[in-house]
């Protein structure tokens, strides 16, 4: 039933291209009502696997029978806990692009069809399958940004999707020799980690190929300058994909396939990985404090928050992964709610995203409800207690901790920092200096629309439950991790 | 009892949610809930007590503790609770007694401000913090509500965020408490990976009971140091941070930016006494190494932050210099193992402490929003319940003999101090603070509550003066505003809302001082669980009495030239120039200047981070961005390349080829040229050659 998220959304991009655009109100209801479908069959997923301790099979039929492979779609919690994301990000995206007039079937199309891609990412269980969906994310993206962008848009899609592309090459080169040197004329993921036919001196080389591939998608450092002008010039319902979802395909196919398959590749570059995810988290924090851009802000921050992600991977411990996978969600919600306040209640409105001119603005008064929703917002970023974001952190750090507690310390320091960007950007924005002069506001401040409503308390009640009752998350994350198949991750492999 | 324990803070979180919703214009609503919430809660707290005073017969405090997991990830899980002691009992009733009061305070202190419902929503989530941080069994619960507590003391101080230097107070505390928390945080997680549990107390399996403790007490670090004492002073900086200790107490005066309430409750008796909780909670742990730290971190407080509360002229920043520098006594007092000493003082400092601010509320809100102590003078005669409940304030913090709380519980720590082994420092550096505290309380009141009335002179107002960190124009304009409100200019009592708590908590400056005389320690007897007795006789043992003489002797000296100096001083309309600013000029603006510390750190570590911050940016716009345009500089030369490859020789080879072909197709083309001669001797041709091909094949010859 799973499998159905992937086509409903692209049954619904398919539709929409037939719908006449003038008829808006019709498009956005079926853009909604698709998305809302995917959210809930994520959903009931969850009743269905609810006692899943490996993997259960949706689909499994053969393909390409002459290369061996196969159209596998399989789902264990791991991948519920990202396709429950992606419902959520899919459909808060639609609530916060209510407002899109322009080529409005076309955009509602597009952007169904890369939720339908990250389904199908989440879900595949043959790697060709998987490389497949996940270049189909990526076409999408590129016009969402191209089109419907801001600020520097060419120049922002095209840097996201070469760098894509770029790592995409390298996942498809890793994949083809993996495939090669296997011999088992297999994609199945399943069988090769199980069986790991990779002699140690092809995984020290195909880890870091597959894994960097997918990494720059993940904003690991030193390759994340595309995610803070991606993030900047995409429309507030992109950015609030790219964010919560995009960077997490990276992760997510990082883990899945480079570190499961390649564990003796991992043990090797397990440390300096964790010290370049280390660095990302100081550094995105650290750049995050003297933009003068708010999405930039938040960009950045974005990167601080992903290396979280990739430095509880590199833990190997069953904490430090859970916690990995717990941020996934967490700053995917997150971030997805910092974007939307970000580019849809403040910029569509204001028309700036300048902090200095922000400053002047008093909007603290005149938007009182966005004011609120980011400051929540914004203490969630932070990884104050009662979110997500300090339980996913926690459990991070405590894996770090037992296995590079000089990391740990780093990545306080980075949580410090954090501290100050987000008070910096929240003071900035919203409750700046007023003796200065009289406020610069506009005059036509529109009041807050029913859907940006929804979707903040959709949002904000998604990252208080998880940050509130973790269970609902860990009792699906723990067991698969503890999944034979991916004996590698956990304590990770003895050469 | 303790399965209603969770009751406590409940009340307080279940109001601020209501209050959250509640619509601006609902300010009765919202008070009413508030204050409603927190005196049900102070009575679960009293019940509590009384439990708690039960089943003292064994040896040791009666503990009773409830644990529930949180979550679990494998075969770990990780458990909060909460536990029913003395120390929790003693600080549940405290924050929820001051609290009403203050609540209730608060009530009358902010009855003309907008956001009235909103302040009583976020008072509301402060209690709520605090107390759960208070009832907490679990180090990470206890971190959690320490960050909540951080949370909502940013949002109070930075309630006037209209205000730049609030904005700027409330970010400069949040961030200067959490460069705090990240010690606290690594001490928390160094403890989790070693004991493997965060709990307090857990049936023998808690971090605080022997098996854990020994485990840690084995274990030794780099330099030979035990783990306990490095986890210790980790924990310890969590609490240099939150209770304004030095180096990181540069937050704490500038918080006085937010409203008086505020200070009073979070600033003064609940919050920043939470380091000091914190270490009376996990004094199990600390080693003799720790304690020496937290015995000189705390005694150097004590006398940096009265040198500098000297010099100052605000009046509520007199005060919170005052309160960092009861808090290094307490923190002294557990360093030298006055652990029953440090934490009596924490309960009468919290009662006198949050009168002295709520006074100094009564007093500012009288003289229409005034904090510069330069421009009050007589008040008595204005204010007489703010004067006497001030008075007691004040000499309960100086610490005057016998009738006074905070004679007896520094008394106590004094006497901790004395008799401990390692070094005499904290005891003499202890008397030289009760003579300061003594000295610039006296001066306070002095200029405060004597002499004529100085504020309010129409001609002299008109040129403000310069005045460095305490004027704020903004301020000096809702003043006027005020003024003119009131149709005059005099200052004036407050109302019953305010008057009747100071009241209250100025007979538990007097009276919660009996508790913990040498002649009958009640409070130790509580705490530790040893016998109680009444021995007036233990008053007059040589090394009591002698403290006591000794500590009199000082806080007298303090009050006589104090009064020496400042007694008079205010008689004239224009105050004289500062007499110690007279005596000692450079010495007195260092003082002033608060030792510049602020000024170091902005050009230290702020600079530091901002330069950081500048050079990744310019890392990511020159080099990597640089890298990513070398490559695609690179990418499109290489394009160039083939093109020239594909035009030059690629192409031209091609090219040739096909002219080849053209040319042979003309040249084909040619023989079809339609003359008639031509074709005609073609034809001869090749009938000639088919004969003779024919022949040929035929063998005809």
């Amino acid at each position: 039933m799973l499998a159905w998220t992937i086509y409903i959304s692209f049954i619904g991009a398919a539709v929409l291209m037939l719908v006449n655009p003038r008829h808006r109100l019709v498009v956005r209801g079926l853009a909604l009502g698709t998305a809302v479908a995917g959210l809930l069959l994520a959903l009931l997923g969850v009743l269905e696997y609810q006692r899943l301790a490996g993997l259960a099979t949706i689909v499994d039929c053969s393909w390409i029978p002459a290369l061996g492979i196969k159209y596998y779609l399989a789902v264990d919690g791991l991948s519920l806990v990202l396709v429950i994301l992606t419902g959520l990000a899919a459909v808060t995206g639609i609530l916060f692009s209510w407002n899109i007039e322009e080529r409005v079937n076309e955009f509602f199309a597009l952007y169904l069809a890369l939720i339908g891609g990250v389904y199908g990412v989440f879900l595949s269980f043959d790697l060709f399958l998987l490389f497949v969906f996940y270049e189909i994310a990526i076409i999408p993206k590129y016009f969402l940004i191209a089109i419907w962008g801001s600020t520097n848009r060419q120049y922002g899609a095209m840097k996201l999707a070469l760098y894509s592309f770029v790592g995409s090459a390298m996942v498809l080169v890793g994949l083809i020799a993996a495939y090669v040197v296997s011999g088992a004329r297999t994609f199945d993921l399943v069988e090769l980690a199980r069986f790991n036919p990779f002699p140690a001196s092809f995984q020290l080389w195909a880890f870091p190929l597959v894994f960097f591939g997918f990494a720059i998608l993940a904003g690991l450092w030193p390759f994340h300058t595309w995610a803070p002008t991606g993030h900047v010039a995409a429309p507030t319902a992109a950015s609030m994909l790219l964010a919560g979802v995009v960077m997490k395909l990276g992760a997510y196919g990082a883990m899945r396939v480079a570190m499961t398959l390649f564990p003796l590749g991992l043990m090797k570059w397990q440390p300096f990985l964790a010290y370049l995810a280390a660095t990302g988290i100081v550094y995105g924090a650290t750049v995050a404090l003297v933009q003068r851009d708010l999405k930039f802000v938040i960009g950045y921050s974005s990167v601080s928050h992903m290396g979280f992600v990739l430095l509880g991977l590199m833990t190997l411990t069953e904490v430090g992964l859970t916690g990995a996978i717990l941020q996934m969600f967490s700053h995917g919600i997150i971030a997805g709610l910092l974007f939307a306040v970000v580019g849809r209640m403040v910029y569509d409105r204001t028309h700036t995203r300048e902090l200095a001119r922000l400053r002047g603005m008093n909007l603290g008064r005149l938007m009182p409800f966005t004011a609120v929703a980011f400051v929540i917002a914004g203490a969630a970023s932070m990884g104050l207690p009662g979110f997500s974001g300090f339980v996913a952190e926690w459990q991070v750090l405590v894996g770090a901790w037992h296995a590079f507690p000089g990391l740990a310390g780093l990545a306080g320091l980075g949580i410090i920092v954090g501290a100050a960007y987000t008070l910096r950007a929240i003071q900035q924005t919203f409750f700046g200096d007023q003796s200065a002069g009289p406020p610069e506001a506009p005059h036509d401040l529109a009041p807050v629309t029913w859907p940006e409503m929804l979707g903040v308390f959709i949002l904000l009640g998604a990252t208080l439950a998880v940050g509130l009752y973790p269970r609902v998350m860990l009792d699906l994350i723990v067991p698969s991790l503890n999944a034979p198949w991916m004996q590698a991750l956990v304590g990770g492999i003895k050469p | 009892m303790v399965g209603l324990l969770w009751l406590i803070p409940f009340l307080p979180l279940l109001a601020a949610g209501v209050i959250a919703v509640c619509k601006r214009p609902r300010r009765r609503l919202a008070a009413g809930l508030a204050i409603g919430a927190m005196g049900l809660s102070c009575l679960v707290a009293l019940a509590a007590f009384v439990a708690s005073l039960q089943g003292h017969a064994a040896a040791g405090p009666a503990r009773e503790y409830l644990n529930f997991s949180w979550f679990e990830i494998g075969s770990t899980s990780v458990k909060l609770g909460w536990v029913l002691d003395p120390l929790t009992a003693l600080m549940a009733v405290m924050v929820t007694f001051v609290g009403s009061l203050i609540f209730i305070y608060s009530a009358g202190y902010m009855a003309s401000d907008e956001n009235f419902t909103r302040f009583f929503g976020f008072l509301s989530l402060f209690a709520a913090a605090m107390l759960g941080l208070v009832i907490a069994n679990s180090l990470l619960l206890l971190f959690i509500c320490w960050e909540l507590v951080g949370l909502t003391s940013y949002l109070l101080i930075g309630f006037w965020f209209h205000k730049p230097s609030a904005a700027a107070a409330a970010k400069k505390a949040f961030i200067t408490t959490r460069v705090g928390d990240l010690c606290f945080f690594v001490g928390m997680l160094w403890l989790y990976s070693q004991s493997g549990t965060l709990l307090f107390y857990d049936h023998g399996a808690g971090c605080l009971e022997k098996s854990a403790l020994e485990k840690l007490a084995v274990q030794t670090t780099f330099e030979g140091l035990a783990l306990s004492t490095v986890i210790g002073l980790l924990l310890f900086g969590g609490a240099v941070g939150k209770s304004g200790q030095v180096p990181l107490h540069v937050w704490l005066p500038d918080a006085m930016e937010g409203p008086t309430p505020v200070s009073a409750l979070i600033h003064a008796a609940t919050m920043v006494a939470a380091g000091v909780f914190l270490m009376a909670r996990v004094y199990p742990i600390l080693t003799p190494d720790a304690l020496t730290v937290i015995a000189w971190v705390g005694a150097i407080t004590a006398v940096f932050a009265a040198l500098i509360a000297v010099a100052q002229t605000d009046i509520k920043r007199i005060l919170a210099y005052s309160t960092v520098s009861q808090l290094g006594y307490m923190m002294m007092a557990l360093g030298v193992g006055g652990y029953v000493a440090g934490v009596f003082h924490l309960i009468t400092h919290a009662f006198f402490k949050a009168l002295l601010f709520m006074g100094a509320g009564s007093v500012i809100h009288g003289c229409h929003e005034e904090q510069d102590i330069r421009r009050m003078g007589g008040l008595r005669q204005y204010l007489p319940a703010t004067f006497l409940t001030y008075a007691i304030g004040m000499m309960a913090l100086a610490g005057v003999p016998v009738f006074f709380s905070g004679f007896w519980s520094k008394d106590e720590i004094l006497h901790a101090a004395s008799i401990w082994p390692v070094s005499h420092g904290p005891f003499l550096l202890g008397l030289v603070g009760a003579f300061l505290t003594a000295f610039y309380m006296t001066r306070q009141v002095a200029l405060v509550f004597w002499g004529k009335y100085r504020g309010h002179q129409p001609a002299a107002h008109a040129g403000p003066e310069p005045e460095p960190g305490s004027a704020h124009p903004r301020k000096k304009k809702s003043a006027a505003g005020h003024k003119a409100a009131h149709g005059h200019a005099l200052p004036h009592e407050s109302p019953p809302a305010m008057v009747w708590p100071l009241k209250i908590l100025a007979a538990g400056a007097i009276l919660l001082g009996f508790l913990g005389t040498p002649a009958w320690p009640w409070f130790h007897s509580y705490l530790t669980g040893h016998h109680l007795s009444l021995e007036l006789g233990r008053l007059f043992e040589s090394g009591t009495l002698g403290v006591m003489l000794l500590s009199t002797l000082a806080v007298a000296a303090g009050i006589g030239s104090g009064w020496k100096l400042y007694g008079r001083a205010g008689q004239t309309r224009e105050l004289p120039p500062d007499a110690l600013e007279t005596f000692q000029p450079q010495v007195f603006a260092v003082l002033r200047d608060k030792f510049r510390v602020d000024e170091i750190y902005q050009a230290t570590v702020i600079r530091a981070v901002a330069w950081g911050g500048e050079f990744c940016h310019w890392l990511d716009q020159f080099v990597w961005q640089g890298c990513v345009r070398i490559l695609a500089q690179l990418t499109l030369g290489l394009a160039w390349i083939n093109r020239a490859i594909d035009e030059l020789l690629v192409n031209r080879g091609f090219d040739r080829v096909c002219r080849r072909i053209q040319d042979s197709g003309g040249r084909v083309a040619s023989l079809q040229d339609g003359q008639v001669q031509h074709y005609l001797r073609v034809i001869g041709v090749a009938l000639a050659m088919l004969v003779l091909l024919l022949a040929w094949g035929g063998g005809l010859w």
